[in-house]
């Protein structure tokens, strides 16, 4: 397949980039005018924000009742934050806010305004090395469909970041805010457990 | 799973910096405004459109209702505080290990994160007729859809049901209740202070409604006395799954020894009721006595006196006998985690 065929995932970015977010949101949400034609109301909070995302300042205009995973997805068109089930049940959507898990359908973009919201694209170094729990899933080939992974990985980096060195079971409990509908879970922990003894520095035995 | 897939209708959003700004948005807007904390419940209603609001108040950049701090020899929890931070605060898991324990069996991890202590306890009913938007007394009509004979109410209420059978889902209220807590209510010009035990209202006295907070009243704080610092305490909580699920029963104790004796004891259970329900008879009726099986298995048949099961939720009369009866007894929890 040729280099410069364009994706469906390229191609939406693209148009979000390209500046007709309204039309491609139009798309997105079946001609919902609530997300990008609705007038300002008076009062309340501003909803022009600059959020601080994967290390950047992004300025955006965020609708009040706008959630994150809305904001990341089709205003920043960051989509590898997943929505799966939009209700806290399932984990698809977890980003870390002040490098702690949180699940980006269930908050408001206005909540998080002064945080650092970090997604799974700010992850990998600049020069496109991946991050450890990456490499692992990378390793095991932990997953099967994967729509869960982003989710899964950013539950593991934020564990991480308080318990570095957990057991199997330890981390299970970790990441249990995330759902796999493949049911795959046993080769998703062997490899996020590869990627907390790679962020460890830990060999390959 | 909602049928609804869609972004939340519009709202007003303000975002206070300060109690006293939050006191006066409430003041003037208390009516209509829908005070938003973690929003673990709150985006479930706004996004199934089961509930609707015109204007929410946000409270999540206050300051001075996070934290948990030192007062009057016991703690003063924020009420942002949140669930994950009330269970890894090293105070609160020395003295009062109880709360933490409870609080940590919340959902789930990013749950946690999010979902605060004043939340927690103020969530609304868990019942999915009600939640599904259907018009039952508590949602203002006038039948319960989950006691009907065909009705599927498993998760639902044995005890004090008054035409709702909807039950009280917190896992940290029997806590904050064995732990005598106290509710710090505010609203502008004014403070009151209730027992946990009162913030919870049942169906009977306001149908709609799960505490005592009134519009333009704010929950700010919980404290927890010394009373119970270092007592012999005992949580468990019973789930279909061992992570992120609402309880079926929990309990929660706190007990005093002298000698081989109980000499003073508070026992809470929850989502067997609309309101988490301290169960005083027991503790009456287990204070001076020995603290064996014998005593244990008195206190359990005690709790489950005047139950009444529906079709489906028989099975919560001899556990909760049973979380009573191991919440005298004590020793590791059986089923919890």
């Amino acid at each position: 397949m040729s280099q410069k065929a364009v994706s469906r995932r390229n191609f939406i970015k693209g148009v979000i980039a390209g500046g007709v977010a309204v039309s491609s949101a139009a798309y997105l949400f079946r001609s919902s005018p609530l997300l990008s034609g609705q007038a300002a109301r008076t009062g309340g909070v501003e909803r022009l924000l600059a959020l601080t995302v994967n290390g950047q300042t992004r300025r955006v205009d965020v609708a009040p009742q706008e959630t994150l995973a809305s904001t990341l997805r089709y205003k920043l068109g960051l989509t590898g934050t997943k929505l799966g089930c939009d209700r806290a049940e399932c984990g698809a959507c977890t980003v870390l806010v002040d490098d702690v898990p949180r699940y980006a359908c269930s908050v408001l973009t206005h909540a998080v305004r002064t945080k650092r919201i970090q997604t799974i694209e700010g992850l990998a170094a600049a020069d496109g090395t991946l991050h450890p729990v990456q490499q692992g899933v990378v390793d095991e080939q932990g997953f099967q469909c994967a729509f869960c992974m982003s989710g899964f990985i950013m539950a593991t980096v934020g564990y991480l970041k308080k318990h570095p060195n957990p057991t199997r079971e330890e981390l299970a409990h970790g990441v249990s805010g995330n759902l796999c509908r493949c049911q795959d879970y046993d080769k998703i922990l062997t490899a996020l457990h590869r990627g907390a003894e790679l962020s460890r520095g830990v060999a390959r035995g | 799973m909602a049928i609804v897939h869609d972004v939340i209708p519009p709202f007003q959003l303000f975002q206070p910096a300060s109690v006293d700004e939050a006191l006066d948005l409430l003041d003037a807007r208390g009516q209509e405004a829908w005070v938003l904390a973690g929003g673990m419940d709150s985006f479930d209603w706004l996004k199934d459109r089961t509930k609707r609001t015109s204007v929410v108040v946000e409270l999540g950049q206050v300051a001075e209702l996070q934290g948990i701090r030192e007062n009057a020899g016991g703690l003063e929890i924020g009420a942002m505080t949140t669930l994950t931070d009330v269970a890894e605060h090293a105070g609160i898991r020395e003295r009062f290990s109880l709360l933490a324990e409870a609080a940590g069996l919340v959902a789930s991890p990013q749950i946690r994160n999010q979902g605060t202590l004043g939340g927690n306890v103020s969530q609304d009913a868990r019942c999915w007729y009600y939640r599904r938007g259907w018009h039952c007394y508590r949602a203002g009509g006038n039948i319960c859809y989950a006691d009907t004979p065909t009705a599927v109410n498993r998760e639902h209420a044995i005890l004090g049901a008054d035409r709702c059978v909807a039950v009280n889902p917190s896992d940290t209220a029997p806590a904050l209740i064995a732990l005598d807590a106290q509710m710090v209510i505010r609203r502008k010009g004014a403070e009151r202070v209730v027992q946990a035990t009162d913030y919870f209202r049942g169906p009977d006295i306001d149908i709609t409604r799960m505490t005592v907070l009134e519009p333009g009243e704010l929950l700010t704080a919980i404290r927890i006395p010394a009373t119970w610092a270092g007592a012999r305490f005992y949580f468990e909580k019973v789930r279909d799954r061992q992570v992120w699920d609402f309880p079926l029963v929990n309990v929660a104790s706190a007990l005093k020894a002298d000698g081989g004796r109980i000499a003073d004891a508070r026992i809470a259970v929850g989502a067997v009721a609309a309101r988490p329900l301290r169960l005083q008879a027991v503790e009456r009726a287990i204070a001076g006595r020995p603290m064996n099986d014998e005593t244990a298995a008195m206190a359990g048949e005690m709790a489950i006196q005047g139950a009444v099961p529906l079709r489906h939720n028989a099975y919560k009369v001899p556990l909760l006998r049973n979380l009573v009866r191991r919440a005298v007894r004590g020793g590791p929890p059986g089923a919890t985690t």
